[in-house]
């Protein structure tokens, strides 16, 4: 272990050396040099983001199989999902979009949620998570590429326009993706990286000795 | 081995090395090709490789495929009374028209003020780490992380396209469909999104130190 300076932290956006010190709840550390976020101390940050996940992960099936909303034109309806959309998109030869739409709505955020209950469950029921360099890369990778609440402020924007024009019925998954969003956001922001890493190490060094 | 400014030491300086996936600091020399995390097993760079490179590369495609995205076609909507073809600009002004302002201002802001902005500080960025510029690292550094957080907004117009075009197909009533300049505009989304990805904020700092390594 000589080879890891203890306590130490670089900046990630200026490569400042610091002293990883203790926070209270809910502090945030910043970079003295150029004011990045460090790290945060995330009250209960395993067992929080755990329930948000779970909780989300309900949500986001039914938000992806049940119509978002619906239109109706001298009696004749439609309705759609969210998969109804991707696979209609790619029916009409616009793959592309449909690909972009299918990465970023749901692949994503599915693989995100899965990961974190691949992470957290483990942790939380007190063993090592199988593979869990892989799955902390994962989310690190895809981090960005989720999207669900573009796609939901999308959804609204497409609301306003069709009533424009047709009569809007709301449909259930329009509710379940409002939440999803709330919920995503939540785990997010409960989530902590450095607290899962520590509590790793203190893991693997208790296997060791 | 002392940095110019001396109370600032940054970790390349000291032959240290910050672990892009879990962060842990640890000891890297800086002649061999491939180190690894003892924590987490990820390869070990004092900076990304090859970041200004790659990043002006995603940025020039981005700057070819932002003229199509505006000049073609985004969204065909055709119904009994009226067929109207918009291209993002003028789908902004007719929702502007229509008196849909507040989701006028919306997707102005998404589809055409971010992707400006990404395009115009990521070039402006590129420049000044090249010129090894000593100017307002704090600010520029402030620059890059508003370019992270907004850059997703702008696959707004990319939902709604899919939405409308898969929700109204209602045969001879009325139809939409996504236009050639969906494809193109998504495109510069990605690209953009990429190349901020690319770019490596530490290298506005690298200059105000004394050492400077690239790797």
């Amino acid at each position: 272990m000589a080879d890891r300076p203890a306590q130490l932290i670089a900046c990630r956006e200026c490569d400042l050396l610091q002293r990883d010190i203790p926070l209270n709840p809910g502090c945030t550390a910043s970079c003295r040099r150029c004011g990045a976020v460090l790290y945060r101390n995330a009250t209960d940050s395993i067992n929080r983001t755990l329930a948000y996940t779970l909780a989300a992960g309900m949500l986001f099936l039914v938000a992806n199989f049940f119509p978002i909303f619906s239109i109706e034109v001298s009696g004749d309806r439609s309705a759609i999902t969210l998969f109804g959309a991707v696979h209609a998109l790619w029916e009409q030869g616009v793959r592309t979009i449909s690909a972009m739409v299918f990465i970023t709505a749901i692949l994503v955020p599915c693989l995100e949620l899965f990961s974190l209950t691949a992470l957290l469950l483990p942790l939380k029921l007190g063993f090592v998570p199988p593979s869990y360099t892989l799955f902390m890369r994962t989310l690190q990778f895809i981090e960005p590429w989720g999207m669900v609440e573009v796609f939901m402020l999308g959804v609204l924007v497409s609301l306003v326009k069709l009533t424009n024009n047709f009569r809007v019925i709301p449909g259930f998954a329009l509710y379940s993706f409002g939440l999803l969003t709330l919920l995503i956001a939540a785990a997010a922001a409960s989530f902590s990286a450095r607290d899962i890493w520590n509590r790793l190490d203190e893991m693997l060094g208790q296997e060791e000795s | 081995m002392t940095p110019v400014d001396s109370g600032m030491p940054s970790a390349v300086g000291n032959g240290l090395c910050s672990c892009h996936v879990c962060r842990l600091v640890s000891r890297r020399s800086r002649f061999s090709r491939h180190e690894h995390c003892p924590r987490c097993g990820a390869t070990l760079h004092f900076r990304k490789p090859g970041s200004v490179q790659r990043c002006w590369a995603l940025l020039i495609a981005s700057y070819i495929l932002y003229i199509p995205a505006n000049l073609l076609v985004m969204m065909e909507t055709g119904s009994l009374i009226n067929y109207r073809k918009d291209t993002i600009v003028s789908g902004v002004v007719h929702l502007w028209k229509t008196g849909s302002w507040m989701i006028a201002v919306i997707v102005f802001i998404a589809s055409v003020a971010i992707p400006l902005l990404k395009l115009f500080s990521l070039t402006f960025l590129l420049i000044s780490v090249q010129r090894r510029s000593h100017w307002r690292p704090r600010q520029r550094t402030r620059l890059f992380r508003l370019l992270e957080a907004v850059g997703r907004w702008s696959m707004l117009d990319i939902y709604v396209v899919t939405l409308l075009a898969a929700l109204v197909q209602l045969g001879s009533l009325a139809v939409v469909k996504a236009g050639p300049a969906a494809v193109a505009f998504g495109a510069v989304v990605v690209f953009t999104m990429f190349a901020t990805m690319q770019f490596d904020p530490r290298l506005i700092w690298d200059p105000l130190q004394k050492e400077d390594i690239h790797d």
